[in-house]
C-alpha cells in the first residue's frame, strides 16, 4: 500500500482471524515523511490500540510489531524481521500459546471485528496524533480503557411502540441495518448494526423511537407477524 | 563545442560500455561469473568489484557495464560474461562513439570534487590504515557500501568503539594545497555521520574537533543539538595534529588542546577526516572547451546578481560548480537554471514534442475476471531460486486465471509486446506479472496493458524478486513457497481492481506572486519571460521588500542600483500585473485552478490563476536586549549599515564599536541561526574599517558562520585588526550605559573563553545582529493555501532535499527568506529555481490526476467527518444533500495515501486501487490453506 496509515484496524484483526500467528507493519521512519501527511504515526497509534485489543481477547499483544525504517536499512530489516519471527514462533500457534481454546479464540476475534468501526469513532481523536517520545507508547491506550470501552459498547434498539414507521432512520443508516417498510415497525439488525448513533441522531424528536443503551443486552427483536402499526384514529 | 548562444553545436564522445544498454535488463548474472576483482571505485576502493558491473545500486540505468579492469580488453582472453548473458547483452565490438548535438543553450553541472588529504600529507591518510575520509566512511556506513553497512577497520576488520572526526580539512586555510574557502557542508554531514553511526551502535564514542560549528542552514541548528546531545558525543572546539599510530592495535592519537586542560593526547579506534569540497576535477579544462571564467578558486564565476549566469551568454551553471553547495540548493539550482533557458528559448518552445497515442479502450466491465499470470525468470535471479514453470503451473490451478506463461525477462522488449499481444489473442482483462518490485517497473507494465488496449490499473505485481529470490536463495523450498503466496495473493487482488481513469484538468496560465521582493519580482520575471501572465501582490505601498534596507553585498555590489533595476523591468513588463497595499482575502480552488481575492490599491479584486509562488520574505526581530530601544546608541545590524550610508558622524566617527551575534535567535524562543547576520557585521565591521581605519571594532560572536566563500572576507576583517571574541551562550555579553571621566560610554563586559576572563570593552555604537524572524502573516497565508509551516514558522517544502520550492500541495511554491533567512544570491537562486518548477504546470495545458483517488459511498457516509480530519492536502469538504451532509472527496487535491480509508468506520469513502475490498482478498489469500483461502476470498465480496 502507499502509506502505512492505510493500514485498518480491520486488516489486523483479519489476518489474525485467519490464523496468522503474527503480524508486522513496516514503515518510513518517523518525521521523515516524503510528503506532508506523516501517517505513519497513525499506523503507530492503530498498532498500539491493536495490540491492547489483542490483549484484551488474551492473546500476546508481541504477535503485533511495527517498526519503522528507510528504504536503505536492508540490513535492519532483516534483523528485525528475523528477530520477530524467532518471538512468533516462540510464543507457538496463536491462541494455543496463549491456552486458549480455538472456538473460544474464533468467537473471541469475530466479536471485537464486529466492534471495529464503533472503536474507530470512539478512538479516533487519539488515532492521529503523533506520539514524539516512546515512552508514551505503553500508556497511550490502556488495558481498562480498552477493557471498558468492550465492556461499555453501546447498541440502540427501536422502541416498538414508540416507532410510527417514517422510514428515515432506515434510510440514513450507513450500515444499511434497518430492516423497514411501510407500516411496519423498524427493527435494527444487531449483525450489521456498526453502532454509529445515526438513527438515534435522525429518529424525529416527536417519536423519540430510538434507544441507546450501554453495556447491557438488546431485547430481541420484535416478532415479524406483530410489526405491522396499527395507527390510533 | 562551438557556435554562440541560441546555436551551439557540441561534439560528445561516448565511451563504450561494451554491454547493449538497450537489451541489458540488470540481472547481474554477468558480475557473477566475471573472474576479474577490482577495487571497487564507488566504494572508495576499500572493497573489490568485477570488471562487469552496475556502478551502483542507484544507477540510472541501472544496467552493466564493463571497465578497463576486463581481461578480454587486455588481453583479448575470457569473454565469460558473453557466454552467460542470456539476453546476448554483451558486446565486446563497441567503440568509442563521436556524436553531434545542437542546441541552444548549455548547463553546466559537473559537480564537485572530495578534497584529497594526501595532497598534503597531513593527518596521515593513505599511511595509517584506520585515519578514513569522510567519503571512505559515508560509503562504509552505508547499506551498499564494501561491508553491507558495517562499520569495519580497515587494519583488522573490526568495529571501531571510540571514533574522532576532525573538522575543515583542506577548507578554511590559506597553507598551500588546502581552499581558503569553508566547505559549507561538513559540519552537517558530519553530525549527520555522528547521528549514523550511533544508530549502527549506540555504545561508539564519538568525538568531534571542530573549529566553529556552522549549522545556518535550515533546521540544521536542532540537528546538531540532536548530535551533541546523544550520550557518548563530544563536540570539541580545538585544533588537532595527528600524532603516531600504535603499531600494534593500530589506533591513532591525536593531539589536542582545551581551555580547562591544556594539550591532551588521546587514543582512537579510527579517525575520519571531514573533507571539504574542491572544483570539479579537469575544471580548467572545462572552462577553457566552453570559454567561460572561473573565479579564485577554480569554480565557475557568475555574474553577483545572477548566481547561474556564467560569463558567457547561453551558458549556466547548477549545484556545486557555482561554490560548495548543500543539496538542496543543488536541486532549485538546477530548476533555476532550467528556468533561465525557458526564458531564453521560449520563441523555440513546444517545436521538438510529439504526443504519444494508445489504442482505444476496452470496456470489459461486464466480463468476469480473466486473469493472465506472466513469470519472469530474470535471467537467473529468479529462476534458479524458484522452480519459474511450477509456478505457472502453479497460477493456473487459481481461481479467475485463465492464462499463464514464463518469461526470460518481462521488461524486455520482446516481452512487453509478448504480454500486450496475448492479453488480445486471450480476452485477458487482467495482468499478474510476478517478477520484481513495482517501484521499478510498474510505469512500464502499466504502459504495456494500455497497448493491449486494457485499462491500466488492471495491473498487479507479485514481487518474485526482492520479496523472494533475492533474500532467500539459500532456503529454496520456503522461496518456492513464497513465491506461491506471493501470486496467489496478486490474483485474488487482481480479480478485485478496478478500471480507473486518470484525468486531464485544464490549466489556467497565468501565476500569482506573493511577495513583492527580490525573490518575488525575480520569479515573477522569470515566469512572465516564459510568456505567462503575472499577477504580483505586495503588502507595502512599495516593491523591493527587506533588500531595500541593504546598500551593499558583503561582495560589494550595489543592492540599491539593482534593486531600481528590477523594480524598472517589473513595472514595464507587459504581463506583470503589479497590485501593491494588497492583502489576500480569501484562496480557493486547487492545481492548475486557483481563485484568489485580494484587497489593494486597485479595490477588492479576483484573480485567476493556475500556480502561486508564496514569496513574502521575512522580518528582523526587534530586540528587547542590550538597551535596544532604551539609548539609542544600540541598534540593529541593519540600522547600522542604514547610518554608514547615510554618513552618521555618530557611527563614522565612532571609537569604538561593539557588535554581537545572534540576537534573538540560536535561543529557547528561536532555535534556529539566522544565517546572514555574520556575513551582514563582517560587511559592516569592513566598511567602518574602511572610513575609518583607526576605528576599534569588535564582533563578540558564538560561531562565526562565515559559509563558503565568505570566509574570505572573515579573513580579511581579522587581517583588518576587527577585534573576534567569542562568547558562551549561558554567559552573554553584558550592557551598561556608564560615565567615565566625563565620556558617556557604553560598557560591554564579557567573558573570554580562552583567556578564561572578564573583559570591559567601551563602546561608542553597538550593533546587535538581530535574528531574521518569520512575518506574522505567515499563519494566514499558510491557512489560505493549505501548506505547512515548521517549526520556527517559516514555510515547509515538500521535500528538504528532493523538492525544495514545491509544498506538499501542488502547483503551490515557495522562495526567499519565507522558507528560511538567506542570502541574496541564495535567495535569486530559489526565486529562479521556484519559476522553473511552476513553469513545468504552466508549459502544460492540462494535469493530469491519478486515478488511485479517494470516493464516496453516500449511501454508506454518516457524516462524522473524520476522513476530512484525517486529510492533510485538505481534499475532503462536505456536500449537502437531502439526507444531510456528505464527505466529497475533491479528486485533484487527493494523493491517494487512503489515512481517511483506514478512519471511516463504515467503510464510505474508500481509497481506489487500494480498496478494502482489494487488500482484504490478499490478507485472506495469504493464509496457505487453499480450500479456505477460496472460501474466504469469495466470502470477503463486498463483505468489509
Amino acid at each position: 500500500m502507499m502509506c502505512t496509515g492505510r493500514v485498518d484496524l480491520e486488516f489486523v484483526l483479519r489476518a489474525f482471524s485467519n490464523g496468522m500467528d503474527g503480524v508486522f507493519i513496516v514503515g518510513c521512519r518517523l518525521n521523515e515523511c516524503n510528503y506532508v501527511t506523516q501517517g505513519n504515526y497513525h499506523a503507530l497509534n492503530m498498532a498500539l490500540l491493536s495490540r491492547r485489543l489483542l490483549e484484551h481477547i488474551g492473546l500476546n499483544p508481541v504477535r503485533l510489531s511495527i517498526d519503522f525504517m528507510s528504504a536503505g536499512e536492508g540490513i535492519r530489516f532483516a534483523e528485525v524481521n528475523n528477530d520477530f519471527v524467532k518471538k512468533v514462533k516462540e510464543l507457538g500457534p496463536l491462541g494455543e500459546g496463549e491456552g486458549i481454546d480455538k472456538e473460544e479464540l474464533k468467537t473471541k476475534l469475530a466479536g471485537i471485528r464486529k466492534l471495529v468501526p464503533y472503536i474507530k469513532l470512539e478512538k479516533n481523536d487519539k488515532l492521529g496524533v503523533p506520539l514524539r517520545n516512546r515512552e508514551e507508547y505503553d500508556s497511550y491506550f490502556t488495558l481498562e480503557e480498552i477493557d471498558s470501552l468492550v465492556r461499555d459498547a453501546v447498541s440502540y434498539y427501536i422502541i416498538p411502540d414508540k416507532c410510527q414507521a417514517c422510514m428515515i432512520c432506515a434510510r440514513r443508516c450507513p450500515a444499511q441495518s434497518i430492516i423497514s417498510g411501510k407500516n411496519q415497525i423498524h427493527v435494527i439488525e444487531q449483525e450489521k448494526c456498526i453502532r454509529c448513533g445515526t438513527c438515534l441522531e435522525v429518529c424525529p424528536a416527536r417519536f423519540n423511537a430510538v434507544t441507546k443503551l450501554s453495556g447491557e443486552p438488546v431485547p430481541p427483536p420484535i416478532p415479524e407477524e406483530r410489526r405491522t402499526l396499527v395507527r390510533k384514529a | 563545442m562551438a557556435g554562440e548562444a541560441g546555436n551551439f553545436d557540441v561534439a560528445l564522445t561516448k565511451k563504450p560500455r561494451y554491454v547493449n544498454e538497450s537489451i541489458c535488463t540488470g540481472c547481474t548474472t554477468c558480475a557473477e561469473y566475471c573472474p576479474v576483482k577490482y577495487p571497487d571505485q564507488f566504494n572508495q576502493d576499500i572493497s573489490q568489484n568485477k570488471a562487469v558491473h552496475i556502478y551502483f545500486a542507484q544507477a540510472v540505468p541501472l544496467v552493466s557495464y564493463i571497465d578497463e579492469s576486463c581481461i578480454y580488453l587486455k588481453e583479448k582472453k575470457c569473454r565469460i560474461c558473453e557466454s552467460v548473458c542470456k539476453q546476448k547483452a554483451i558486446d565486446f565490438g563497441q567503440r568509442a562513439e563521436k556524436r553531434e548535438v545542437s542546441v541552444g543553450a548549455i548547463i553546466l553541472a559537473p559537480g564537485l570534487e572530495p578534497y584529497d588529504p594526501k595532497v598534503r600529507g597531513d593527518y596521515g591518510y593513505g599511511k595509517m590504515q584506520n585515519v578514513v575520509t569522510s567519503m571512505d566512511f559515508e560509503r562504509l556506513a552505508c547499506a551498499t557500501g564494501p561491508y553491507e553497512g558495517e562499520i569495519l577497520r580497515a587494519s583488522d576488520k573490526k568495529h571501531p568503539h571510540k571514533i574522532a572526526w576532525i573538522q575543515c580539512v583542506g577548507s578554511r586555510a590559506v597553507t598551500p594545497g588546502s581552499n581558503s574557502y569553508c566547505s559549507a557542508v561538513c559540519c552537517t554531514y558530519t553530525q549527520k555521520q555522528v547521528i549514523v553511526t550511533k544508530e549502527h551502535d549506540a555504545g561508539v564514542e564519538c568525538t568531534i574537533f571542530h573549529n566553529d560549528i556552522r549549522s545556518y542552514g535550515k533546521d540544521f541548528e536542532r540537528f546538531y543539538e540532536r548530535a551533541a546531545n546523544l550520550p557518548g558525543v563530544r563536540f570539541i572546539r580545538s585544533y588537532v595534529s595527528i600524532g603516531k599510530e600504535d603499531p600494534k592495535t593500530k589506533n591513532v592519537s591525536i593531539r589536542y588542546a582545551t581551555p580547562d586542560d591544556g594539550v591532551k593526547e588521546e587514543e582512537f579506534d579510527m579517525v575520519v577526516l571531514s573533507v571539504g569540497l574542491a572544483p570539479p576535477a579537469g575544471f580548467k579544462g572545462l572552462a577553457d572547451k566552453f570559454g567561460i571564467e572561473l573565479n579564485s578558486h577554480g569554480f565557475c564565476k557568475t555574474e553577483p546578481f545572477n548566481p547561474m549566469k556564467t560569463s558567457r551568454p547561453g551558458i549556466f551553471v547548477s549545484g556545486g560548480f557555482q561554490g560548495p553547495t548543500d543539496i538542496p540548493e543543488a536541486v532549485f539550482t538546477a530548476s533555476g537554471a532550467s528556468s533561465q533557458i525557458g526564458e531564453f528559448l521560449n520563441f523555440r518552445r513546444d517545436r521538438l514534442t510529439t504526443e504519444r497515442k494508445y489504442p482505444l479502450e476496452r470496456d470489459v466491465s461486464g466480463e468476469a475476471p480473466k486473469v493472465g499470470v506472466y513469470v519472469c525468470h530474470c535471467g537467473t535471479n529468479i529462476g534458479k531460486v524458484v522452480n519459474v514453470p511450477s509456478m505457472v503451473e502453479y497460477a493456473m490451478t487459481l481461481p479467475n486465471v485463465v492464462y499463464a506463461k514464463e518469461q526470460l525477462f518481462s521488461c524486455a522488449t520482446n516481452s512487453a509486446k509478448e504480454i500486450a499481444d496475448l492479453a488480445r489473442e486471450k480476452g485477458l482483462n487482467r495482468v499478474v506479472i510476478a517478477a520484481c518490485s513495482p517501484r521499478t517497473l510498474e510505469g512500464l507494465f502499466r504502459d504495456t496493458l494500455r497497448e493491449a488496449g486494457i485499462n491500466q490499473y488492471y495491473l498487479e505485481m507479485a514481487n518474485v524478486r526482492e520479496h523472494c529470490s533475492w533474500v532467500h536463495s539459500k532456503e529454496k523450498e520456503e522461496a518456492i513457497q513464497k513465491a506461491k503466496d506471493l501470486i496467489r495473493m496478486s490474483v485474488a487482488r487482481a480479480s478485485r481492481l478496478e478500471p480507473l481513469q486518470e484525468f486531464d484538468l485544464p490549466v489556467n496560465k497565468a501565476a500569482l506572486v506573493i511577495g513583492g521582493g527580490i525573490a518575488g519580482m525575480t520569479c515573477a520575471l522569470s515566469i512572465a519571460n516564459q510568456g505567462h501572465h503575472v499577477h504580483l501582490v505586495e503588502k507595502e505601498a512599495d516593491l523591493g521588500g527587506t533588500a531595500r534596507r541593504i546598500h551593499a553585498t558583503l561582495e560589494g555590489m550595489d543592492v540599491q542600483a539593482y534593486l531600481r533595476d528590477l523594480i524598472r523591468k517589473v513595472y514595464q513588463h507587459q504581463l506583470i500585473h503589479v497590485y501593491t497595499d494588497a492583502t489576500i482575502t480569501d484562496a480557493s480552488g486547487y492545481v492548475g485552478n486557483f481563485a484568489t481575492r485580494v484587497k489593494c490599491d486597485r479595490g477588492l479584486i479576483e484573480i485567476k490563476h493556475g500556480a502561486t509562488v508564496i514569496a513574502v520574505g521575512a522580518d528582523i526581530y526587534q530586540p528587547t536586549e542590550y538597551l535596544y530601544g532604551k539609548d539609542d546608541r544600540v541598534m540593529t545590524h541593519l540600522e547600522l549599515d542604514e547610518q554608514i550610508n547615510k554618513g552618521d558622524e555618530r557611527v563614522i566617527d565612532a571609537e569604538s564599536v561593539v557588535m554581537i551575534q545572534c540576537v534573538g535567535c540560536r535561543n529557547e524562543d528561536r532555535n534556529y541561526c539566522s544565517r546572514v547576520c555574520c556575513s551582514e557585521s563582517i560587511k559592516n565591521a569592513l566598511t567602518l574599517k574602511k572610513k575609518n581605519p583607526a576605528a576599534d571594532v569588535y564582533i563578540l560572536f558564538r560561531d562565526i558562520r562565515t559559509y563558503g566563500f565568505k570566509e574570505d572576507y572573515y579573513r580579511e576583517a581579522s587581517s583588518k585588526g576587527v577585534r573576534f571574541i567569542r562568547f558562551e551562550p549561558q554567559d552573554p555579553p553584558l550592557v551598561e550605559a556608564v560615565k567615565d571621566g566625563g565620556r558617556s560610554v557604553l560598557r560591554v563586559t564579557v567573558t573570554d573563553p580562552i583567556l578564561g576572563k572578564k573583559l570591559e570593552i567601551d563602546a561608542d555604537i553597538i550593533a546587535l545582529a538581530a535574528a531574521v524572524v518569520p512575518t506574522p502573516g505567515n499563519t494566514e497565508i499558510s491557512k489560505l493555501f493549505k501548506v505547512s509551516l515548521g517549526p520556527d514558522d517559516f514555510f515547509k517544502e515538500a521535500h528538504v532535499k528532493l523538492r525544495p520550492v514545491e509544498f506538499g500541495t501542488e502547483g503551490v511554491y515557495l522562495c526567499g527568506m519565507a522558507h528560511y533567512p538567506k542570502h541574496m544570491s541564495e535567495t535569486i537562486n530559489q526565486a529562479y529555481g521556484a519559476a522553473g518548477r511552476a513553469l513545468t504546470l504552466l508549459s502544460h495545458d492540462t494535469v493530469v490526476a491519478s486515478g488511485s483517488v479517494c470516493d464516496v459511498n453516500e449511501k454508506q457516509c454518516m457524516a462524522c467527518g473524520h476522513c476530512i480530519k484525517a486529510c492533510t492536502y485538505g481534499a475532503i469538504d462536505w456536500r449537502q444533500t437531502r439526507d444531510g451532509n456528505k464527505a466529497l472527496v475533491n479528486p485533484i487535491l487527493c494523493k491517494g495515501c487512503g489515512l481517511c480509508n483506514s478512519k471511516c468506520p463504515t467503510g464510505a469513502i474508500q481509497l481506489r486501487h487500494f480498496t478494502d475490498d482489494a487488500l482484504t482478498s490478499q490478507i485472506d489469500a495469504a493464509v496457505p490453506d487453499e480450500e479456505k483461502v477460496i472460501e474466504q476470498a469469495y466470502a470477503a465480496v463486498g463483505a468489509v
